[in-house]
């Protein structure tokens, strides 16, 4: 297995994690924690191809897709926080009532 | 000098001054600008007149404005002023401003007095472009206007529907006349490329015929005629158009708007002297109009209605005259009838001045001592329509007659008999008129008869004025005048001989008429309530006006009304397109509605979904790319 195999082995593994971590765990902090882990091992796949086919662009690309993960968790986090304060529950299934 | 445009520019100015600035300057300033604007139009026609006698007979053309140009034909709002549009643009400002001058006087205490002479001024300003237009466009745009004008002015008291409806009576009729008038003109212009009447006339005269029947452009032409000119099938609004103001029917519903079909038919003599099946149609259904509208005419008690019944009569007999070729007396009959009709119509506004709004004639009688001006003029305007010598009737009837007997174009001694007979008719209820509103013992209620008063002079000076003219207006031969622009018919020479005895028996018939309308009525009522009793059949049939109301209702008005409401209102409006918009809109909230179970607030389904969605994609970009 060379570098690259590894790494995108690697990849897959936090997807695959994060993902689970979505699906079956109920707590809203550690779902939050495993979607940035599904993000993670999207941009470390992307890191490697772009280093594969010595793009620099891609590494580049890398940083605004963090600034913008960066973003998106200051406006997740206290969604959760001011949930978590309303119902003292970090218990998705607590808020289904929100359905469409 | 742009005469010509200065004439049509005026009244233009005076309904844009009237109508946006009349209500807050006050009355006086309105008559000032309503009438002043008419008359300086008359005095410019008069200079033009001159001027067109310098001409030599020729024509003076002035082009004013280039409205388009497409590829290399340009539609120009140009002016032609020959003998024709001369005489026709006369009788215009002429009778029009004596009619304003009236006005001043029958419509002094209306409140919207401002608004009726800006209608006033756009109808002439319209009738200006209608005779003076240089090419059928321009006639066409007046056309339309005068008609708007007429709808305008027929519900001019539009609080009262039944008013509002007659107008839109007279527009809806016009209407179907129009697409004739439309139809034609589009012939003209793809066989000629050329609209102008003067190059028309040259080509349908010329050496090539154009690649169009005249006929049928003919025909067309004089379809959208009998819709400006109330002939039989679209006489009917007409009648009902007497509910506007009675100096409104006189000016426009007599003397001038109605006459437009014949000027029309005029112009176009060079098209119609090689039409000759369409020639002996306008001769057949002018006939026709002029005896069924007589014979209405004899029953009708409204003064104003018998009025306008024989408005329709004497058009009948100018579309007779066009018929047999004889475009020059058809004129003349117009120039005559300007007079007299206006005359009557305002004498009848002035009768119904005096009683304070009563236009029947059975509850009238004996007003010959209390408003002696109008009396006078009034009998003076029925003697000359009744055709007596030496009144202007006289001259432009017999002349009728004579072609309508004679003419080489179509002339037969049945038009003659019909024609007659029509002539008799018209001086028997003519006179029935006279006899009934002045002459006979008083049967106005008394309140009525208390409040009687003479016009003031504004109107009386009007009436003298046409009276005058109505008197010796037949002595200016104009049918002669006109001969270099409308050459007379051929008169067969076998029957030259008979010309005296006609004009003989053509007085004969006058006298008839009026010893006859004395004999009936001298004593009142009495003796026509015996007659009708004897005829009741005839009677129901005259006054009811042969149902042609009643027929076009049961034939057009309730199919249309059927199909609009079951068809299009029922099956087209509510159920295809309604039900085809509320039924998607239904399908689509539906659909939402089955859709919206998936929402069950648990998150994880939601990632489940995403997930599931997300391998679906995958798989079929697995098969695919």
């Amino acid at each position: 297995m060379d570098r690259t195999q590894l790494l995108l082995t690697l990849s897959i593994a936090l997807f695959a994690i994060g993902l689970l971590g979505v699906m079956i765990r109920r707590n809203a902090l550690v779902m939050l924690m495993c979607m940035e882990l599904m993000l993670n091992g999207v941009i470390l796949s992307l890191v490697t191809f772009a280093e594969r086919s010595a793009m620099l662009s891609g590494a580049v690309l890398v940083f605004l897709v963090f600034v913008v993960a960066a973003a998106e968790i200051a406006i997740a986090i206290p969604i959760v926080l001011l949930l978590a304060r309303r119902r003292r529950t970090l218990d998705v299934g607590a808020w289904s009532e929100l359905r469409g | 000098m742009n005469l010509l445009t200065l004439i049509v520019v005026l009244p233009l100015t005076g309904f844009l001054l009237n109508g946006l600035l009349g209500p807050r300057l006050g009355k006086s300033f309105v008559t000032v600008v309503g009438c002043g604007l008419p008359v300086l139009a008359f005095l410019a026609t008069i200079r033009a007149f001159g001027q067109l006698d310098g001409a030599a007979g020729l024509a003076l053309v002035e082009s004013a404005y280039t409205w388009a140009v497409v590829g290399d034909f340009s539609f120009d709002i140009a002016f032609y002023f020959d003998r024709l549009s001369a005489l026709m643009t006369l009788i215009v400002t002429g009778v029009g401003s004596l009619i304003h001058i009236y006005s001043t006087g029958y419509m002094k205490d209306d409140p919207s007095y401002a608004r009726y002479f800006a209608y006033l001024n756009l109808f002439l300003f319209f009738m200006l472009l209608l005779v003076l237009g240089r090419s059928l466009l321009v006639c066409f745009v007046g056309w339309e206007g005068v008609g708007l004008a007429s709808y305008l002015l027929i519900g001019f008291w539009f609080e009262d529907p039944a008013k509002a409806a007659a107008g839109k009576k007279a527009f809806i009729t016009n209407r179907v006349g129009d697409a004739g008038f439309l139809l034609g003109m589009f012939l003209i212009y793809y066989a000629l490329g050329t609209l102008d009447f003067d190059a028309v006339n040259a080509a349908f005269q010329g050496p090539v015929p154009p690649a169009v029947s005249a006929s049928l452009v003919g025909v067309l032409l004089f379809i959208g005629a009998t819709g400006k000119s109330a002939q039989i099938p679209l006489h009917v609004w007409l009648p009902d158009a007497m509910a506007g103001p009675t100096p409104v029917s006189a000016l426009i519903h007599a003397a001038t708007m109605v006459t437009a079909g014949v000027y029309l038919v005029a112009r176009l003599n060079g098209l119609y002297l090689v039409a000759p099946e369409a020639s002996q149609l306008i001769a057949g259904i002018g006939v026709a109009t002029a005896f069924f509208a007589a014979t209405i005419a004899v029953v009708q008690t409204d003064i104003k209605k018998v009025l306008a019944y024989s408005t329709i009569s004497q058009l009948g007999f100018m579309f007779l005259a066009l018929g047999v070729g004889a475009y020059g007396v058809a004129v003349f009959h117009v120039y005559t009838h300007a007079f007299f009709k206006a005359c009557l119509f305002l004498g009848a506004g002035s009768v119904i001045h005096a009683l304070g709004g009563e236009q029947d004639i059975r509850k009238m009688g004996g007003l010959a001592r209390r408003i002696p001006v109008t009396f006078v003029t009034f009998a003076v305007a029925t003697a000359a329509i009744a055709g007596l010598p030496p009144l202007a009737g006289f001259f432009s009837k017999d002349e009728i007659l004579w072609y309508a007997f004679a003419s080489e174009r179509g002339g037969s001694p049945l038009l003659w008999a019909v024609a007659s007979v029509t002539a008799l008719l018209t001086a028997f209820y003519m006179f029935r008129l006279l006899i009934l509103t002045f002459l006979t013992p008083s049967r106005m209620d008394h309140e009525t008869e208390h409040h009687v008063h003479e016009s003031p002079w504004s109107m009386t000076s009007v009436l003298v004025v046409l009276a005058v003219l109505s008197a010796i207006g037949g002595f200016f031969h104009v049918y002669l005048f006109l001969e270099p622009v409308m050459p007379l018919p051929e008169t067969a020479h076998a029957l030259e001989h008979l010309e005296w005895p006609l004009i003989i028996l053509a007085v004969v018939i006058g006298l008839a008429g009026l010893a006859a309308a004395v004999y009936v009525y001298r004593g009142g009522l009495d003796r026509a309530e015996r007659l009708e009793r004897r005829f009741p059949g005839l009677h129901r049939l005259l006054s009811g006006k042969y149902y042609i109301d009643e027929l076009y209702e049961a034939l057009i008005g309730r199919p249309i009304r059927w199909i609009s409401d079951r068809v299009f209102l029922r099956i087209g409006d509510r159920l295809l397109l309604d039900g085809t918009l509320n039924g998607m809109a239904s399908v689509a909230r539906g659909a939402a509605g089955q859709l919206a179970r998936v929402q069950t607030g648990n998150l994880h389904f939601y990632a489940f979904l995403v997930l599931a969605g997300l391998v679906a994609l995958l798989l079929w970009s697995w098969g695919h790319v």
